[in-house]
């Protein structure tokens, strides 16, 4: 059978042109590919942005950026890596492409509202992007929007904040597509208890987008009717109340972090086993975990806010919640570190990136709790601390786990392999750079050194100077991993059905997988990591019938 | 692929294989998630209303007395009524009854848009008083009045712009019995318009006292 690049089904019927083919496509696979050919040179730009603003960091004082742009440097970094990269992130790239794949079914529930997902997500890029070359500059708000700040500024917030709406409205229906497709297209014989753990992830993430995201949709569109009609719900001069705002957001914006790990949190627990050769350790416990974090994770955003004014009740409140909530994460850990116990470790590339983000996610989340408590919050809140938190959880967590995922599903998107000693040089790079980028933030940010400032105190020069270095370290990595990928499609071998001896059903069929995935579809009697003497139990013949 | 496609167990029994072409409970599920994101929305508006409406208890019940409730109420009865004639269509449509089933439809398009004739009569009455969000006699009155007049709007409008999507989900449902994409034993798209006039009329139902009936 040809592969889903040889052949397509579209929205409109047959095209010749191999442009409208793709654009117009409704096969998840290359929907899921058109997400990662517009989200990673967005990534690549805010990654731009960065370096920029770590070059201008480098010493005290101004060298090259005015103030002015350096707050629209951090709100385009902060808007493009959130809103346009890792909201859509794992769950539009790599869960568009392989929950299918898992859960032994042909395409998503709604393979057309798939693709208007994707449509709305390219306006929404285009909306955010326009800001760049028209008005008075980009947002300059930070990626919060805060009122009343928000609705003064000169700067063109309307579109960002547009943007953003539309990007939610993509979100919104790509959940809502994973939620109807995870209940109704699951292989006869796959109960919930029996999906791989990359689909509980996905699951739990589909729930936090169908219900957190149209609250911070709701609250952006009375910012923008704040700002052209002047309706005054969020501005203090006619009684609004600019604490709600803050409410209304993170009551999205702190379940969006759980939106952004959870997927992440799946892709470990899918590498794990398959590069230590057995069973994962505590199924069930992962699976519910993740539902746990999703629910939970929903009650604690005032932890944002125990600066903003709020009564002492309702911190103590949402201080317990912020605790509880690093309970499943914990068992997760747990979980992850009990799977390696005797296992056979192969430490490939996909193995060596997830290892890394277990190392890194647990600093973050340590330092999650320092800033969940009361008292320290107060003396750490809104300094580098808080940022460097933050980075270590995204950035060392989510994003390590993204390119894990990247290199682990790689031969199967491809039907390529890429050079495993590249690969490994890709990461140490990373990983070092870094932790060398921001684990002397965290000290910054201890004595006292703000974010969000384009300048800084002498006495802070060298831990800026040594994040310095690592910044360089890392794109030095990212570059290594592109060029690696690049190689990989130009000269890579031949990839095979299972380079990994892997054992979920994705793993079954052609590397690139046919338009419709199976010929046949499996029964599924077995649990989905199943391991004997190193080898996958499950086999299947050409018709999809077991044999052993 | 054939209708019924069966998947095999070692043993060798057959288990249906679901298929993602026509998938009616999937659809009808599909529709209730999305009314999910739409209630969490609406959700966070009320919240905004039930806290300003606890900051502004006297406002707010003098701002509520200068809506005609009577204008409302008729709304409120115009609604009640179309998700009646709107479930019936459906009701009908799955009987064969396709004639009755589309008078029905074109009963329940025209009601919503009288629906939305009176809302606009409503708001032109407000706007040409000066009564609107950012007017400068608006904005001279109190705090509790901007607010609630702000919020007024917003929700009112934002609930309008549902009923504009009603109509045309409802146009749509119309050529689709022409084309026949809806029929007696295919009825989805229909049952769900119905589920969503049904949420949408539901919103009203809580809008009409919050707005209409806090004033003294």
């Amino acid at each position: 059978m040809p592969s889903f690049y040889r052949e397509t089904q579209t929205v409109f019927g047959t095209h010749r042109n191999p442009v409208l083919q793709w654009i117009f496509t409704t096969d998840h696979k290359r929907i899921a590919l058109l997400y990662m050919g517009v989200m990673f040179p967005l990534f690549f730009l805010a990654v731009g942005a960065a370096l920029t603003m770590r070059a201008e960091l480098f010493f005290p004082g101004a060298q090259f950026l005015q103030a002015q742009t350096y707050n629209q440097l951090f709100t385009f970094h902060g808007v493009t890596m959130i809103f346009l990269f890792i909201v859509p992130g794992i769950a539009a790239a790599l869960g568009n492409f392989v929950l299918p794949l898992q859960l032994g079914a042909r395409d998503l529930s709604f393979p057309r509202l798939n693709l208007l997902s994707w449509w709305l997500y390219v306006i929404g890029v285009i909306t955010a992007l326009s800001s760049l070359v028209t008005g008075h500059g980009f947002a300059d708000t930070g990626w919060t929007f805060y009122a009343p700040y928000s609705i003064r500024t000169d700067a063109h917030v309307l579109s960002t904040l547009s943007a953003a709406f539309i990007l939610g409205l993509s979100s919104i229906l790509t959940g809502l597509n994973f939620i109807v497709t995870i209940h109704r297209l699951r292989a006869p014989g796959m109960t919930f208890f029996k999906m791989p753990l990359f689909v509980w992830g996905l699951y739990a993430t589909a729930w936090i987008q169908v219900l957190a995201t149209p609250v911070v949709g709701i609250t952006l569109l009375l910012v923008i009717l704040e700002r052209t009609l002047g309706v005054g719900i969020f501005d203090p001069t006619k009684g609004g109340d600019p604490i709600l705002y803050e409410h209304l957001f993170w009551i999205y914006s702190h379940p969006a972090v759980y939106l952004m790990i959870l997927p992440g949190f799946g892709i470990v627990s899918e590498v794990l086993p398959v590069f230590t050769r057995r069973t994962i350790f505590g199924y069930r416990s992962i699976a519910v975990s993740s539902a746990s974090i999703a629910g939970i994770g929903y009650l604690v955003w005032g932890h944002h806010m125990f600066t903003s004014g709020m009564s002492d009740t309702a911190r103590i409140v949402f201080s317990f919640l912020t605790f509880l909530v690093a309970i499943p994460t914990g068992v997760k850990i747990f979980d992850w570190v009990a799977t390696l116990y005797k296992g056979s470790i192969v430490l490939a590339t996909p193995m060596l990136w997830i290892l890394g983000s277990i190392v890194n996610f647990t600093i973050g989340g340590l330092t999650g709790l320092t800033l969940g408590a009361l008292g320290t919050d107060i003396h750490l809140h809104d300094t580098y601390f808080v940022v460097a938190h933050f980075h270590y959880t995204i950035l060392g967590g989510v994003i390590f786990m993204f390119l894990g995922g990247l290199h682990y599903w790689y031969p199967k998107i491809t039907g390529k392999r890429y050079d495993e000693i590249r690969g490994r040089i890709a990461f140490g790079l990373m990983f070092v750079g870094f932790n060398t980028l921001w684990f002397p933030m965290f000290i910054a940010g201890f004595l006292g050194n703000p974010r969000r400032y384009f300048d800084y105190l002498p006495p802070f020069t060298l831990y800026h100077q040594i994040a310095g270095v690592g910044a360089v370290l890392v794109a030095l990595g990212l570059l290594t991993v592109l060029y690696n990928f690049y190689r990989g499609l130009r000269d890579g071998g031949e990839a095979g059905p299972n380079p990994w001896n892997a054992t979920t059903l994705e793993w079954h069929i052609p590397s690139p997988p046919p338009l419709e995935n199976f010929s046949k579809i499996p029964y599924v009697d077995f649990d989905p990591y199943e391991y004997e003497n190193g080898e996958p139990v499950v086999q299947f013949d050409a018709d999809f019938r077991r044999v052993r | 692929m054939s209708e019924h496609e069966m998947a095999y167990d070692r043993q060798g029994h057959p288990h249906p294989v679901p298929d993602f072409h026509d998938d009616y409970g999937g659809e009808k599920f599909g529709l209730w998630v999305f009314l999910m994101t739409e209630a969490m929305m609406f959700g966070a508006l009320f919240l905004l209303f039930f806290i300003n409406l606890y900051r502004h208890t006297g406002a707010f019940g003098a701002a509520s007395a200068d809506l005609n409730v009577w204008l409302g109420g008729t709304n409120t009865v115009i609604l009640l009524v179309s998700t009646y004639t709107m479930g019936l269509a459906t009701l009908m449509m799955r009987r064969g009854r396709t004639g009755a089933s589309k008078r029905l439809l074109w009963g329940t398009a025209v009601m919503a848009a009288v629906f939305l004739g009176i809302k606009a009569f409503e708001w032109s009455v407000d706007i040409h008083h000066g009564i609107y969000p950012g007017s400068g006699i608006l904005d001279a009155r109190d705090d509790g009045t901007i607010l609630f007049f702000g919020l007024y709007f917003v929700m009112t409008g934002l609930h309008g712009l549902h009923v504009i999507a009603g109509i045309a989900l409802m146009a749509w449902v119309l050529l689709l019995i022409r084309s026949g994409g809806v029929r007696p034993d295919h009825t989805i798209v229909m049952k769900n318009v119905t589920l969503y006039w049904d949420f949408v009329h539901l919103v009203w139902i809580v809008l009409f006292p919050m707005f209409y009936m806090i004033g003294a």
